[in-house]
């Protein structure tokens, strides 16, 4: 048998159901962001976890010019080394016929007929290349569906400058290539990158390694000290060319999934906190309001006997139903968004399984946090019902004391007509109440804003990247560092205006205690193509003479600046250890570049005048035949064509970004609708009877709902530009969070921005404001007037 | 004389799930210009159903109610605003001031929308309350307020002038405060007056009475002389 005040709890819940539901749906919000972003989360980790375990994902990797095989033992005896794999590894173009423009290819060795020991393949199709033919190739999945190739096709690739035709038998997917990013690429280019896997035997004898690997990758033992065994592979391979070894947080693969997950953690907290404690407001103004209402009946059930605690638990329980119903609504939107997010993921990341279950422990956490949320909004006006003494319970409560103000007087007050007045007073008369409605209108505001402005910073960054800091067209990646007279037989191809050489050398930072491992990229004093630029003042900065010019958050990771001096050993050749001065500093969004002067650069390495990338301007009239020529050049290893990596960038950016502001604004919508729903129900709750005396005196219904929600109006109007400076203030969180050594994403909010965002957040409160009108029209005239308030 | 008003064979059924409640049963009522008619009849009796549907705040569900040369019977919800806002005062029992605004302006509320009003002030004057303009709702008696409302109802001069018990509120010194002011706007203005009441001796200010019980009416007395309200006590 339902206890007589639990039935008041439902029948309270039913008689409020547009609020309920409104705050229900604010509840939902924070509830779904978090369950979406937490389940993501979940099965990101542990569908990598799971996919890196299985198919024995490396713990260290390491590349080296030559390495002999009988350093292997010698690797693999280092302590908490549990395996080793090495293998040929080299990039190379490869000719897709029908597909004009030259494509990369990064070729991976295997051994024939059996999986690596290490970064084993999941084969998706066909079978792995065998011992006996040297031609056989397996492609990743995602590049063989770009280029619709099939197990049976061919392509033709260059490999160490000869045209090799090669049959695909399988195609395959990589915990190695989770996200298979190309060399000098910002996002995966799924046409103009490719994996190809062949067989050890075939790929050593095309690149002179025989009984000799360029890369090696290792499985450690669990309570391995990582460092030292970085540290103890480095001097092993020092001598045969070796560049620097890498943790797994390091591989580029890796490290993209990393931050991505990293990403969606400072999500989960940020959005559900807003929503929550919104709700908090929300349920606290319903709640007070309904406690006024109920005063009398508050003192009936004292007088009968309740106890404070019991009716402190009643209007509690008011509270949990809002709850359960926004977190039924919650937790089946917030699974079905992480589920949708969760395979957007796959699709990014090319898992091949997918672990996702809604995690009961994020379902757990949400309701358990709005709960409190909510309660804690509530705690006011419950524990004032709970307070109320039943003799004055039962009787109203003291008459609104209203007081003039000079400001009446005014000249400038008197074209205030009456209704404008009222409007003004009860806004004045509850400032707190005033405030809470502004702020969560500013809240849904600046969450649009948040979200839109994305594609305003993303924009920018591009606009800078790819057309202010470059101009070349192509640049060209050489299998080995080339003499310049390269430069004469490049500027002498088919469409080619200018050629830049540049070099680009790995290196070990260090100044005091603080290290870093990046690279030094070398320029001509008048390059131009791709110059040293500056994306703080949108300048190009000449290239020094002697010195280095670093990037600000390398400069900042080693605590220098300009004057102090840098120690670095380049990570290839002599390995000379060196000291440079930082000459100057630039503000750069991607990556941690250090530039100096290419000649000099060679002048350090004890080398003639050399390079292994050209940068190149293009005519487009003569595209085609230079397509054709890059394809054949045998000392070309990659091409990167500037305009496909905007292209790629672009798409990538649509797809993603569209999904997360279409996902934001309906947040945001939710938030708008019920903050101002909400303020425009209670006012109406509270002053029915005066709209209804108006009505009686001869208004009409515009008239009094100019003054019903004029009141919200106003609030909504003042606070469209807190709105727009909150949206501007969590950018700036949101930038700051995401921040990474590769990527920092600068603030822009185009003026745009904020009116798109204002246009959206207006139309969710105009139409609730719609359904508040809708019952200031069928106000009851004659009930109100009958009773005493 | 003129008749104002016109009613003919009212009746007015409420349901109310399967209960049908019948409130008005046949009512014929006319007001002549210029005078003052107490409506009496006890609770439940249907008066203040009368009262709202020549008020124009409800509709009959039969029979037929003309204002000079308007009908208002089966006219739409623009047109029964725009009747009460041109033509109608009304004074209800809680006075129904709007809390928010000062006594001059709950008045001006009405004068703002009014074809022919008063001076805010002016009509403040009439009720005898000219001082106190600048006080809001919180900061008057029961009394003041009411008069307050009479005063917002005869601003916008209204032909008629309707008063649902509006001294139900108070006690009997400030009632007759109150009915006082409505019989000195019914004479100095000549505004066709009807107050509605429970209270048989406020029928003696009246020009006629109008009995009614159970929806209809139960007789009709024509008073030869009003009293003035300050004879009247209860």
């Amino acid at each position: 048998m339902m206890r007589a005040l639990d039935r008041k709890v439902l029948r309270d819940l039913w008689h409020l159901r547009g609020q309920v539901l409104t705050i229900g749906m604010v509840v939902a919000a924070g509830i779904a962001a978090l369950i979406m972003s937490l389940s993501t989360l979940e099965a990101l980790d542990e569908t990598t976890a799971a996919y890196y375990e299985r198919y024995r994902f490396g713990d260290v990797f390491a590349m080296v010019k030559r390495a002999p095989e009988s350093v292997t033992p010698r690797i693999a005896a280092l302590p908490g080394v549990r395996s080793v794999q090495t293998r040929v590894l080299r990039f190379a173009t490869v000719d897709i016929e029908g597909f004009a423009e030259p494509v990369m290819g990064e070729i991976v060795s295997v051994p024939a007929g059996r999986q690596p020991i290490l970064n084993q393949l999941v084969l998706r199709s066909g079978r792995l290349p065998a011992g006996a033919s040297r031609d056989e190739v397996v492609l990743n999945e995602p590049f063989a569906e770009a280029h619709g190739l099939v197990v049976g096709d061919r392509i033709v690739a260059i490999i160490n400058g000869k045209r090799r035709e090669l049959g695909i038998v399988g195609t395959a997917l990589s915990p190695e290539f989770v996200y298979a990013l190309g060399p000098g690429a910002l996002m995966a280019d799924d046409k103009r990158f490719g994996i190809l896997w062949m067989e050890r035997e075939a790929l050593a004898a095309a690149f002179d390694l025989k009984g000799a690997f360029n890369s090696v990758s290792l499985d450690l033992e669990r309570n391995a000290n990582i460092h030292q065994v970085l540290q103890q592979l480095d001097s092993l391979l020092e001598r045969y060319g070796g560049i620097g070894s890498i943790a797994r947080e390091d591989q580029l693969s890796n490290w993209f999934v990393m931050n991505e997950m990293e990403q969606l953690r400072t999500m989960s907290m940020i959005l559900p906190t807003i929503f929550l404690v919104v709700s908090a407001f929300l349920t606290n103004m319903v709640l007070g309001r309904l406690v006024a209402t109920e005063r009398g009946q508050i003192g009936l059930m004292k007088a009968f006997g309740y106890s404070r605690a019991e009716v402190g638990a009643h209007y509690a329980k008011f509270v949990v139903g809002i709850v359960i119903v926004g977190s039924l609504i919650g937790i089946a939107v917030g699974t079905w968004l992480g589920l949708i997010n969760t395979r957007m993921y796959t699709n990014l990341f090319r898992f091949p399984m997918l672990l996702y279950r809604p995690s009961t422990s994020a379902m757990a956490i949400a309701i358990s946090v709005s709960l409190v949320a909510a309660l804690s909004g509530a705690a006011g006006a419950v524990s004032q019902a709970a307070a109320l003494p039943p003799a004055q319970a039962m009787n109203p409560p003291a008459p609104t004391v209203f007081r003039r103000m000079r400001l009446w007087d005014t000249r400038a007050a008197r074209w205030l007509d009456q209704g404008s007045r009222i409007i003004v007073r009860n806004i004045l008369r509850s400032p707190l109440r005033s405030m809470l409605t502004m702020s969560g209108v500013s809240a849904s505001i600046g969450l649009l804003v948040l979200a839109i402005q994305w594609n305003d910073s993303l924009d920018y960054l591009a606009e800078s990247y790819f057309f202010h800091a470059q101009h070349q067209d192509a640049t060209i990646g050489l299998a080995e560092p080339q003499s310049e007279t390269v430069l004469r037989d490049f500027a002498h191809l088919p469409g080619v205006l200018a050629v830049e050489p540049m070099r680009i050398v790995g290196a070990d930072f260090s100044a005091g205690p603080m290290t870093h491992r990046g690279s030094i990229t070398g320029l001509k004093s008048d390059a131009w193509l791709q110059p040293i630029f500056d994306d703080a003042t949108g300048r190009v900065v000449p290239v020094p003479a002697g010195g280095l010019v670093l990037g600000t958050v390398l400069a900042d990771k080693l605590g220098v600046s300009t004057g102090d001096t840098v120690r670095f050993e380049i990570l290839e050749g002599r390995r000379p250890e060196l000291e440079l001065p930082v000459v100057g500093l630039i503000e750069t969004y991607i990556a941690m570049p250090a530039f100096m002067n290419i000649d000099a650069l060679n002048r350090l390495l004890k080398e003639r005048p050399s390079a292994e990338y050209v940068n190149l301007l293009v005519d487009s009239r003569d595209e085609p035949a230079f397509y054709r020529k890059m394809k054949e050049l045998p000392l070309v290893s990659a091409v990167m064509l500037r305009r496909a990596a905007i292209d790629s960038f672009y798409a990538t950016l649509v797809e993603n970004i569209m999904v997360f502001i279409t996902l934001f604004s309906v947040l945001a919508c939710a938030l708008g609708f019920g903050v101002a729903y909400n303020s425009a129900r209670i006012a109406l709750s509270e002053r029915g009877r005066e709209l209804a005396t108006l009505r009686v005196l001869g208004f009409s219904r515009g008239e009094i709902s100019y003054i019903l929600l004029g009141e919200v109006g106003v609030l909504i109007v003042a606070a469209l530009p807190f709105g727009c400076l909150l949206g501007r203030g969590l950018s700036v969180l949101m930038a700051a969070a995401f921040e990474t050594e590769l990527f920092r994403v600068p603030l822009v909010v185009d003026g745009g921005t904020y009116g798109l965002s204002i246009l959206i957040a207006l139309t969710a409160t105009v139409l609730s404001a719609l359904l508040v009108r809708h019952r200031v029209d069928h106000l009851d005239l004659i009930e109100v007037l009958k009773t005493r308030e | 004389m003129t008749t104002t008003l016109i009613a003919r064979d009212l009746t007015k059924i409420y349901r109310s799930g399967e209960v049908e409640v019948h409130a008005l049963r046949g009512v014929d009522l006319d007001l002549y210009e210029g005078e003052l008619v107490v409506i009496l009849g006890p609770s439940g009796s249907g008066k203040s159903t009368l009262l709202n549907i020549i008020g124009g705040l409800d509709a009959a569900t039969s029979g037929l109610v003309r204002f000079r040369d308007h009908e208002l019977t089966g006219a739409d919800e623009s047109a029964l605003t725009r009747f009460r806002r041109d033509h109608v005062g009304f004074v209800f029992q809680f006075y129904n001031l709007i809390p928010s605004l000062t006594a001059e302006e709950n008045v001006a509320l009405v004068t703002e929308i009014a074809q022919r009003p008063l001076d805010p002030g002016e009509a403040l004057g009439i009720v005898g309350l000219g001082e106190r303009r600048h006080h809001f709702p919180a900061q008057l008696s029961g009394g003041e307020q009411q008069r307050v409302a009479i005063a917002r109802a005869i601003a916008k001069q209204p032909e008629i002038l309707l008063c649902d018990e509006p001294t139900g509120a108070l006690d009997s010194e400030t009632g007759v405060l109150v009915l006082e002011a409505i019989d000195q706007v019914n004479r100095e203005l000549g505004t066709t007056t009807a107050v509605i009441t429970h209270n048989t001796v406020i029928g003696s200010m009246a020009d006629r009475v109008l009995h009614i019980a159970d929806g209809a009416v139960a007789g009709i007395d024509e008073n030869t002389s009003r009293r003035s309200p300050k004879e009247l006590a209860w």
